[in-house]
């Protein structure tokens, strides 16, 4: 977006009251109000009005009284919470195995994004992103369906190949410890098409004179890329992970909930604060644990975007989401 | 003369890293492709093989039997592709509409309010209120459990598109546009007449999002959908997979053997289908959807 200033247009200070006035008399404003109106109401609808929803967290929230009505009950709510065991344990999960999916799939999307740019052959090249990036619109269902035929106890691919070489079939579905693993590789699956197209087209940004120049100086493509294009990404991966990082308290509900099945064996390395709330509110009906963990998410969650997008734009004032 | 065999070396080795990076790549390209292979194939497997061997790249026996076995009785499905459809159909064209008139609003550089809004739009992004007191608005509010509305209005207007429509709209020439209005073009008609007609790659980018985001949801029908009448594809297919696992469970059924896992696969093939074609016909523009967003 430009910005008048930037362009060395200054505001004209004079006539402040006049400029307000004209600004609403201006028809053309008044239009553009009405054009954006329908989107901003149900923004506000949708988004805003649940916002203060958040207040159920210190209610003893029943149906039949309805939010306002229902009876004010302090912080208890946050102790139940504290003193379960099952909301530690959402809490930790979400943020082990959020910080596992950033590592890897920035990992292994640079990679890719670097293998990309390496190859001279463009039809190629553009046939490998739409197959890595297909996995994006799958949905989880699907991916769940997937998962399934690969690992479940009797006809899966995995365990007739464990039988094959003569070893004993793994119950996957009720083995927990695998789940951090077999998470982080449906994740990647999923993802790292969406994030190496992203670094690729970061790349293909890069001033191509750069590589001429190292050549000349008898550069080899690992020095190139060590020393030309990991430098000059840096910018654009210290957002992205640091935006990343500002929503770690968030999980991607449909990954634990159909790759999982849902499985209540599996939920000591599986269970995340979004599948934690969505039982509550819907299995157990405990809706203060629920309104609570959700609070706590929302509130924590949104301190550490700030924090992050204050980062950012530290490093970069185009790239910061505020 | 030694110049000229290091020059080869060069070559070669360069060659051979070429090789090794498609060789990487396509491995790695397949592997995301696989999954899909593997349930087109298992759709058109014998139940029994798969009883016995298991799942399978290619097909021991092939058959079509579940593809018949489901299509028996169509009427679950063709309403599940009906709510789908409709459910697509109403909620990216009125969505896409609400969008890019917000997005065009914002990014006028003479609209006054443009930065103030800008932020009650994108605040959303950062802050919300959470599963529960969302639940309760939709369901004790608004009313919109168990109905067609319930599956369009959430997902109307997504901040995300709002910013990427913004940024395309952003890069129209803002000379043309202003000479429309000297010309004495209202609003409304530069946004139709010269918005819309000068950004239809962009907003075709954003309808294929939105049409795909539509088309996979499952979880407005997990929160807010009993009956089954309104119960869109990826939602039945959920429920195939539950009832399909309650229906292995019941002693008295294991005498007869219903195609559970093979229907389980077609449907899946059957859901996805249109989604994958989409997809595959116009890859390229979400790729540049993408690279549009990721360099701002």
């Amino acid at each position: 977006m430009l910005e008048l200033s930037r362009l060395g247009v200054k505001a004209e200070p004079a006539k402040r009251q006049g400029a307000r006035r004209t600004v609403w008399r201006d028809g053309r404003n008044l239009t553009r109000l009405f054009m954006a109106a329908p989107a901003l109401v149900w923004i506000f609808i949708f988004s805003y009005v649940p916002m203060f929803g958040l207040i159920i967290a210190f209610k003893d929230y029943r149906f039949d009284k309805g939010i306002l009505g229902s009876e004010w009950v302090g912080l208890t709510n946050f102790r139940f919470l504290v003193g379960t065991r099952e909301a530690w344990r959402a809490m930790s999960n979400t943020l082990i195995l959020n910080a596992a999916f950033i590592a890897t799939t920035l990992v292994v999307s640079l990679v890719v994004a670097i293998l990309l740019y390496q190859i001279q052959h463009h039809i190629l090249a553009r046939f490998y992103q739409a197959a890595l990036f297909f996995p994006y619109f799958i949905s989880w269902v699907i991916a769940g369906v997937f998962v399934f035929a690969l690992l479940n106890s009797d006809t899966g691919l995995v365990n007739q190949l464990l039988v094959k070489w003569g070893r004993p079939k793994i119950p996957w579905y009720s083995s927990a410890d695998y789940w951090p693993a077999i998470l982080s590789a449906a994740n990647l699956w999923k993802s790292v098409g969406f994030w190496s197209i992203v670094y690729f087209a970061g790349m293909l940004g890069i001033s191509p004179e750069y590589y001429e120049a190292a050549e000349v100086d008898g550069a080899t493509g690992w020095e190139k890329t060590v020393y030309i294009t990991l430098p000059l990404l840096l910018p654009l991966i210290t957002i992205n992970v640091l935006l990343s990082i500002g929503r770690i308290f968030y999980a991607d509900f449909g990954l634990f909930f159909h790759v999982t099945r849902d499985q209540g064996a599996l939920y000591r390395t599986t269970d995340v604060i979004d599948t934690y709330v969505f039982r509550g509110l819907t299995k157990s009906a405990q809706i203060g644990m629920a309104s609570a963990a959700g609070f706590y998410q929302s509130v924590v969650g949104f301190a550490l975007v700030f924090l992050s997008n204050w980062i950012v734009r530290r490093i970069d004032p185009d790239r910061s989401l505020f | 003369m030694s110049r000229m065999r290091s020059n080869t070396y060069y070559l070669i080795a360069r060659r051979l890293g070429q090789v090794i990076i498609h060789l990487i790549l396509a491995a790695l390209s397949l592997t995301c492709v696989l999954p899909l292979l593997l349930i087109v194939a298992a759709s058109f497997s014998d139940e029994l093989d798969i009883a016995k061997y298991g799942y399978s790249l290619i097909p021991r026996h092939f058959t079509a039997f579940a593809y018949t076995y489901i299509l028996k009785v169509p009427a679950q499905i063709i309403r599940a592709y009906g709510v789908t459809t409709f459910v697509t159909i109403v909620g990216t064209g009125l969505g896409l509409f609400l969008m890019a008139l917000l997005a065009y609003v914002l990014s006028r550089y003479d609209f006054p309010w443009r930065k103030s809004l800008s932020f009650y739009v994108f605040f959303t992004m950062l802050f919300n209120g959470g599963l529960v007191p969302w639940y309760i608005w939709m369901t004790q509010g608004l009313h919109l459990k168990n109905t067609v509305w319930a599956l369009i209005l959430p997902y109307l207007i997504v901040p995300w598109f709002v910013l990427l429509l913004r940024t395309y709209f952003a890069q129209l020439p803002n000379e043309l546009l202003d000479a429309a209005r000297i010309d004495g073009a209202g609003e409304w008609r530069t946004f139709f007449q010269m918005v819309i007609p000068m950004s239809t790659p962009s907003l075709a980018t954003v309808g294929l999002f939105c049409i795909l985001m539509y088309w996979n949801d499952w979880y407005l029908a997990l929160l807010y959908i009993d009956s089954q009448n309104l119960h869109p594809l990826q939602y039945m297919l959920y429920n195939i997979l539950m009832n399909a696992r309650a229906v292995q469970a019941q002693p008295q059924t294991t005498g007869i053997r219903l195609p559970i896992a093979t229907v389980r696969m077609a449907m899946s093939v059957l859901a996805t289908g249109p989604a994958a074609l989409v997809f595959l016909l116009l890859q390229r523009y979400f790729i540049r959807g993408i690279t549009v967003g990721a360099l701002k």
